[in-house]
């Protein structure tokens, strides 16, 4: 497999797969820290290196609007967005993925307001987690890339929409070394999309009807069956990938778990000081591992269940909140998936909301804290991290 | 008495997203009960201008034969044929009366 | 651009909008619909905000129409059409699709108006091939009849109620092709399905611009404007003949009367047939007059008709 190496920002990198994917519409609006990708996707068509529409839309909201209707003529679609940007198209969020309109979205997460926040936590995606899209998350802007070449193939195998995560400016912004995939291999690993001719003269369909009661409920079922039915797709893509590409992906990433007593769980960038801090903790007596969500949406109940089978302490580390509500999001998605299958001690945390850094010695507390809950055999209520009285 | 009910689709019967894949299939629901007066035309006095047929909201008026004439299962007994015709080829009878 | 439709003959029987909608007995909204449709033919996508044609041709399991055909949201139809518009030029040029399709947004005027004027202004400006239809029947009909920017002024809705200290609506409609005209659009018009040939033209002239179009349908609504089912098309030739719905189009900036009214009638005439102005006083309905007055004077239409 003939790769090149090149310096690369998560959010270039994202551009540089969406060219690769050959998309034919894009529909954006500016927002940071997204930005960057859509004006490289903007000067790739300028320059004639991408052929595709690129829709200068006057809002996010019409950014995901216009992408459900290019996605209903068999378009392959690509947006990005942010944030507000995120939560402005919340509505249609949902109809894209009932409707079953493939597309990929990369969101740079990045704190929700108020007060303003252009930094980044994880506030965004998770409160668009009901939305019906299939959530991946990068670690590094390696994953970035891969994924969102993923989500093209599992996307429009499963006629679903599909989000691609990445932590702003820490992944977005930052270079990093990149494989960048052989572009012809690429374009034969994601072929153009099938012609569904959804909306189309030939079959005059009409689509987002009214779904009255005697119907909603079996309407709202098949977008439950769909996420749950590409499960199985989103695994056969990752270990196909990995056969073509070399690179592979899981829907639950671990690190140091197969002895591990304790472990924390993390979402996205923060994966790798996590690792760093699980190492110390190991040289100095604690088997300590880290468990890195990948795919968020569909949830990894089996895999997750799995790993805590072998645990006496696990630490979830939230980068968002539920403000009056029993847990922070991933801490609520983790409990409720172990419930009833094993009693191992959880300790929530709160970290890194706006920007704020989450140093290694965070990470220490963190390891050190799911130690004394694995020890006293129940977690504390969520340990804000960092937070200032 | 036994309140028949229809059989309807599940979930897995259900075109995907609701889709509706039969175009015009409204054809099958019968509005005839919403109305309470019926349009007939008077053939003789009726000069074929059109104007009932291309103000009808319902594509109810059918042009069939060389004749303009109302379908009784889509015609939701409006008027607005009867008060577009000029010669005063439409009258409105109430349902129910003969 | 010369005119198509010229007499009943011109026009299609095909019929693309189906009977058995649930649009109201006497709604104009399915005459317009009708007219539309005669006039694009069936290679068109139609793209319908949320609103009362909307609800009432695609209650599943039943469709209405012939042609294809999504609805996605309130305020978005323009920008849903946009991205079909877009799509379907990319796959055409990149030889996926030889399918040559046109692209319809319609959407009624709460959909226009106010929750999807912004959507709309980014069609516009961005140029997008495809023709907004804004169906008019002045208020939120779809939810029970409550005001909306293009409910007239001293008309009662449930939200503008007159009262005591309220003549109804107390803000005058929008000029929303003002508002088009404004994105410098290639082609903007109104029309009411009173005058089917008009209204044909139109749409048949905004499909075949370069660019987007816009037409302003006046479509009277039985049960908002509280008249006899029968009246709806009446209604709509007497809105033409008061001056109070000029019939006009712009061609590239360029206004041109299409339906000159020789003799205005009073607009007491329109008024008083509908329950909606039921309890205007004389001085506010001599306020509409002025305003017709001020139409009449801005369209060159015909003198008032001598009372």
């Amino acid at each position: 497999m003939s790769t090149t190496r090149r310096s690369m920002s998560g959010n270039y990198a994202i551009a540089y797969a969406v060219k690769m994917a050959d998309v034919d519409v894009i529909a954006a609006y500016p927002i940071t820290p997204q930005t960057t990708i859509v004006e490289k996707l903007s000067e790739y068509v300028a320059n004639g290196e991408l052929d595709a529409d690129y829709i200068n839309v006057e809002s996010e909201h019409s950014a995901m609007s216009a992408c459900v209707g290019a996605s209903l003529t068999g378009a392959r679609v690509f947006t990005a967005t942010s944030s507000q940007g995120l939560a402005f198209m919340h509505e249609v969020l949902f109809m894209a993925s009932a409707l079953r309109t493939p597309m990929v979205m990369a969101n740079v997460n990045r704190a929700l307001s108020a007060p303003l926040n252009i930094w980044n936590d994880h506030s965004d995606a998770m409160a668009e987690r009901d939305s019906g899209w299939i959530q991946l998350w990068a670690s590094s802007a390696q994953d970035a890339l891969d994924l969102t070449i993923m989500a093209f193939k599992i996307g429009e195998s499963e006629r679903l929409p599909v989000m691609v995560n990445l932590d702003g400016f820490i992944l977005s912004h930052t270079y990093e070394p990149i494989d960048l995939p052989n572009a012809e291999e690429v374009r034969k690993y994601i072929p153009s999309r099938p012609l569904t001719n959804r909306l189309s003269p030939k079959t005059a369909f009409s689509i987002g009807v009214v779904g009255p009661p005697e119907y909603y409920y079996e309407m709202k079922y098949q977008a439950v069956d769909a996420i749950e039915k590409s499960r199985s797709k989103i695994k056969d893509v990752y270990a196909e990938y990995e056969k073509i590409f070399g690179r592979g992906y899981r829907d639950v990433e671990s690190y140091g778990i197969e002895d591990a007593e304790i472990a924390l769980v993390t979402m996205g960038a923060m994966t790798g000081s996590a690792r760093i801090v699980s190492e110390e903790m190991r040289a100095a007596g604690v088997k300590a591992g880290v468990i890195s969500i990948r795919t968020f949406r569909p949830f990894p109940s089996e895999e997750l269940l799995d790993l805590a089978s072998g645990l006496k302490g696990i630490g979830i580390m939230d980068r968002a909140t539920t403000p009056g509500g029993p847990s922070n999001p991933l801490f609520t998605d983790i409990a409720s998936c172990l419930y009833g299958s094993s009693r191992v001690p959880l300790q929530g945390f709160v970290a890194g909301l706006g920007g704020r850094d989450i140093t290694l010695d965070d990470f220490r507390m963190m390891f050190r804290e799911t130690d004394r809950a694995s020890k006293e055999g129940r977690g504390r209520s969520p340990i804000y991290v960092g937070l200032r009285e | 008495m036994k309140c028949a009910r229809p059989k309807l689709k599940g979930w897995k019967e259900i075109p995907e997203g609701g889709t509706i894949v039969e175009p015009g299939s409204s054809i099958q629901f019968d509005v005839s009960a919403w109305r309470v007066s019926r349009p007939v035309i008077d053939q003789a006095k009726c000069t074929k201008c059109g104007l009932c047929w291309i103000y009808c909201p319902d594509s109810a008026i059918e042009f069939k034969d060389g004749k303009y004439e109302p379908n009784m299962l889509y015609c939701k007994g409006c008027g607005i044929c009867q008060k577009a015709c000029a010669p005063k080829a439409i009258i409105m009878f109430k349902e129910g009366k003969k | 651009m010369s005119a198509t439709f010229r007499t009943i003959k011109d026009v299609p029987k095909e019929e693309h909008l189906a009977p058995g909608h649930r649009l109201c007995a006497g709604c104009t909204v399915g005459t317009a619909m009708r007219q539309i449709l005669k006039a694009s033919g069936k290679d068109v996508a139609v793209i319908t905000a949320t609103g009362c044609l909307e609800v009432s041709t695609s209650y599943f399991p039943q469709s209405a129409w012939r042609v294809p055909w999504a609805h996605i949201a309130f305020e978005n139809a323009a920008a849903v059409a946009s991205g079909v518009e877009h799509a379907m030029r990319a796959l055409n040029r990149k030889g996926k699709s030889d399918e040559k399709i046109s692209v319809m947004a319609v959407g009624g005027d709460g959909g226009t108006f106010d929750i999807g004027l912004q959507a709309l202004s980014g069609a516009l400006e961005r140029g997008d091939d495809l023709v907004y239809i804004c169906y008019d029947n002045e208020a939120y009909m779809n939810t029970g009849i409550q005001r909306s920017s293009a409910t007239p002024y001293g008309a009662a809705t449930t939200t503008s109620p007159p009262g005591k200290l309220s003549i109804g609506q107390s803000t005058q409609k929008k000029d929303l092709i003002g508002i088009a005209i404004a994105h410098g659009v290639p082609y903007a018009a109104t029309a009411t399905p009173a005058y089917p040939f008009d209204l044909m033209n139109k749409v048949r002239k905004g499909l075949d611009v370069n660019g987007p179009a816009l037409i302003h349908v006046l479509t009277p609504c039985p049960t908002g404007w509280r008249f006899d089912v029968s009246a709806g098309i009446e209604l709509s030739k007497m809105a033409v003949l008061t001056g109070l719905w000029p019939l006009y189009e712009v061609v590239n900036g360029e206004v041109r009367l299409t339906v000159q009214v020789p003799r205005r009638e009073p607009v007491t005439k329109y008024l008083q047939i509908q329950g909606r102005f039921r309890h205007l006083d004389e001085k506010t309905a001599g306020l509409i007059q002025k305003r017709a007055d001020q139409i009449a004077a801005k369209f060159n239409l015909g003198p008032l008709r001598s009372q």
